[in-house]
């Protein structure tokens, strides 16, 4: 009897272990997926009243903007790049979107305008990357100048946005229980469902990967290196643009939105598992990240501490999930 | 000819004084220096004056970037040895000895050294990326600062440590000489020794350098700790300046401005070879665009627009392949000589 169930615990360890040797690049994710249950359930313990329907759904509607940038994030990060510009730009056309709507535009042509407008200033950054070879770092710093001054130049004070279809995105709630998901919250998964489609199994995804493995291999391979790296920075331009709208339905547009907010996407995407370096990495994971970095402002505005220990505690978390990759990438570049 | 158009610090030099003459020539004030009680006043000694912090921050980061890394985190560090000094300083029960603020400005520089000494660890021992290791501080050092002076904005009413950011010496304001130490200091340093070759060395080429026998982990911790420390020293300026530890806002975006500046001394971000009077130069640079952009009536909420062009300008000049490009272009237009296949340059 306990031969078996040696046999069993013992097979059951190998298919794990075999499983995580083959997909080492999944083990951060579930690291992620880890700390954020732990989270929640401590959280549940010591106030009781944390894993509510009404907490949880919170959680995504909240952060719906956060996602959407990360998934742009997760696509330039994996070929190696990074985008600096994303925060400037979800406040350039948040506030360019309110302006249009108060000057009498239809909604049907300030949303698109908005989100295309994100999509230009991540062509820019790609030409500057791709054409000039400017590093990711400077070409989306010139991005985000760019952006948040012309957020400027659009409006020097906040606009509220009032027009009935958009706020809907943010207001409508459709519920069922205790739960509900607004329109916002649902764009942000069905985003990153089409990302994770997208880099799973199309030509394009896999290029990006194979990009941020080795553009050297990538390029003698025959892949479209120019083309995909170029989309890759049009891609994240995009979410951008997108977390304008959805951002601008719930907050308003104001020129200073999202400062900083770049910082929170890249924390939450390295926090979700991908790999700076490029090439390894998930879209789920980075909404894992998303979720983590949303638990930990729940969780300490529960304390009713400073928020400022919301920001140490990001900080924090993203340094031990450096270190950790750190180990993975050494112990895989040693076993090679 | 040729030599001096091809010398690296021509074009930075070009570039600051085309923006001179821009100022000189829309208001005639600008090269005016008045004295007012022995000390000079005018446009040039604002910029003087204004530039020590982003001096101070922009030389520690080009030693930082000779290395190949980059250091976000200066402006957090700001942030918080502004607050360290001054919380020291309003507590104590003598806000005005100069030994007091002494004390103040001496532990807000060695808690932002330690700081320095934590991104190198990460970068050098644990062999993070700069980017990323220098990412965590910059995240979470705005809230240690926050921490400190418990989440409101400490102000503190003391002569000697005004003296520091608004004081004058022998006509000239002292954050200024405070300025010149740093780079006399750092130049000495790097050029007078072995070290400034050491440590493009190591930015060139790590591996090799570490092969031939360099110590590279010191090297680099040393080029995170120098720049925390100046980093401390301009927080020290900042918050003396406006007498208040604004945790939210000092040194906001510094980093964007000291890399700029870097970039447009000269320096390449990829690391190696390093010019700290190209840095000197891109800071006055950056510095009298900023006055200009201010004079010339722009709102300073749109600085971000020409700061953007400015940068793009910079790295569209220094990309290798435009050059080439244009080169190319140059030598298709104009009838060259038949050429030989043995100068034939592949692209």
């Amino acid at each position: 009897m306990i031969g078996i169930l040696s046999n069993v615990v013992s097979g059951i360890l190998t298919k794990v272990s075999g499983f995580f040797g083959r997909r080492s690049a999944w083990i951060p994710v579930f690291a992620a997926l880890g700390i954020l249950v732990v989270m929640m359930v401590g959280a549940q313990v010591r106030f009781g009243n944390f894993l509510t329907p009404r907490l949880v759904s919170s959680l995504l509607l909240d952060n719906a903007y956060l996602m959407i940038l990360a998934v742009g994030m997760t696509f330039v990060i994996l070929t190696g790049g990074i985008d600096l510009s994303v925060g400037s730009v979800l406040a350039f056309t948040g506030i360019l979107g309110a302006r249009m709507l108060v000057e009498g535009a239809p909604v049907a042509v300030v949303i698109p305008v908005m989100i295309v407008g994100g999509s230009l200033v991540g062509l820019l950054i790609g030409v500057l990357v791709q054409f000039f070879d400017v590093q990711p770092f400077i070409a989306s710093l010139a991005g985000l100048f760019l952006a948040r001054g012309l957020a400027f130049v659009v409006s020097l004070s906040s606009i509220p946005v009032v027009e009935p279809s958009i706020v809907w995105l943010q207001s409508t709630r459709f519920s069922f229980g205790g739960w509900y998901i607004t329109p916002t919250g649902i764009i942000a998964i069905l985003v990153v469902v089409a990302a994770a489609l997208v880099l799973g199994y199309t030509r394009f995804g896999r290029t990006i990967y194979a990009i941020g493995g080795s553009e050297q291999s990538a390029r003698l391979m025959g892949l479209p290196v120019m083309r995909t790296r170029l989309l890759a920075y049009v891609v994240s331009g995009t979410c951008a643009g997108l977390a304008g709208v959805v951002f601008a339905a719930s907050v308003g547009a104001y020129p200073l939105n999202g400062v900083g907010t770049e910082l929170d996407t890249i924390a939450a995407v390295v926090i979700g598992g991908t790999l700076l370096s490029g090439g390894s990495g998930f879209v789920v994971g980075s909404m894992i990240g998303v979720l983590v970095y949303g638990t930990i402002k729940g969780i300490i505005s529960f304390l009713g501490a400073e928020s400022s220990w919301a920001r140490i505690t990001v900080g924090a978390l993203l340094l031990t999930f450096v270190v950790v990759q750190r180990a993975i990438v050494a112990r895989s570049t040693r076993r090679r | 000819m040729m030599r001096i158009l091809k010398h690296r610090l021509t074009w930075p030099i070009a570039a600051l004084l085309v923006l001179v003459l821009i100022n000189t020539l829309s208001r005639a004030s600008f090269l005016q220096v008045t004295t007012l009680n022995g000390e000079f006043h005018g446009s040039l000694i604002d910029i003087l004056r204004n530039s020590a912090m982003l001096m101070l921050v922009a030389l520690g980061m080009t030693v930082v970037i000779a290395t190949r890394g980059i250091d976000l985190s200066v402006g957090a560090i700001m942030a918080v040895s502004g607050a360290v000094a001054l919380t020291f300083i309003e507590s104590s029960p003598t806000p005005g000895d100069l030994s007091t603020v002494a004390i103040g400005i001496v532990l807000g520089t060695l808690v932002a050294l330690v700081l320095g000494a934590w991104n190198g660890f990460l970068v050098a021992v644990l062999g993070i990326q700069p980017i990323i290791a220098t990412l965590v501080l910059m995240l979470a050092g705005r809230g240690i600062a926050l921490l400190i002076t418990s989440g409101k904005i400490t102000t503190i009413n003391s002569p000697p440590y005004r003296f520091m950011a608004q004081g004058y010496v022998f006509g000239l304001p002292f954050a200024f000489y405070v300025s010149i130490a740093a780079v006399v200091i750092i130049v000495l340093l790097e050029r007078r020794t072995a070290l400034g070759v050491l440590t493009e060395a190591v930015g060139i080429n790590p591996v090799a350098s570490r092969l031939a026998g360099v110590r590279s982990r010191g090297i680099i911790w040393g080029a995170y700790i120098a720049s925390g420390a100046l980093a401390g020293i301009a927080g020290i300026l900042y918050s003396s300046n406006i007498m208040a530890a604004d945790a939210n806002n000092a040194g906001l975006f510094i980093e964007l401005d000291a890399i700029l500046a870097v970039v447009l001394g000269g320096t390449s971000l990829a690391g190696g070879k390093f010019s700290l009077a190209g840095t000197v130069i891109g800071v006055f640079t950056i510095q009298t665009l900023k006055t200009t952009i201010t004079f010339i009536g722009v709102p300073p909420a749109i600085t971000p627009v020409f700061m953007a062009v400015v940068v793009m300008i910079v790295v569209l000049v220094q990309s290798r392949r435009l050059r080439s490009g244009v080169a190319r272009l140059v030598r298709s237009v104009r009838p060259t000589p038949p050429a030989r296949p043995d100068l034939e340059v592949t692209p």
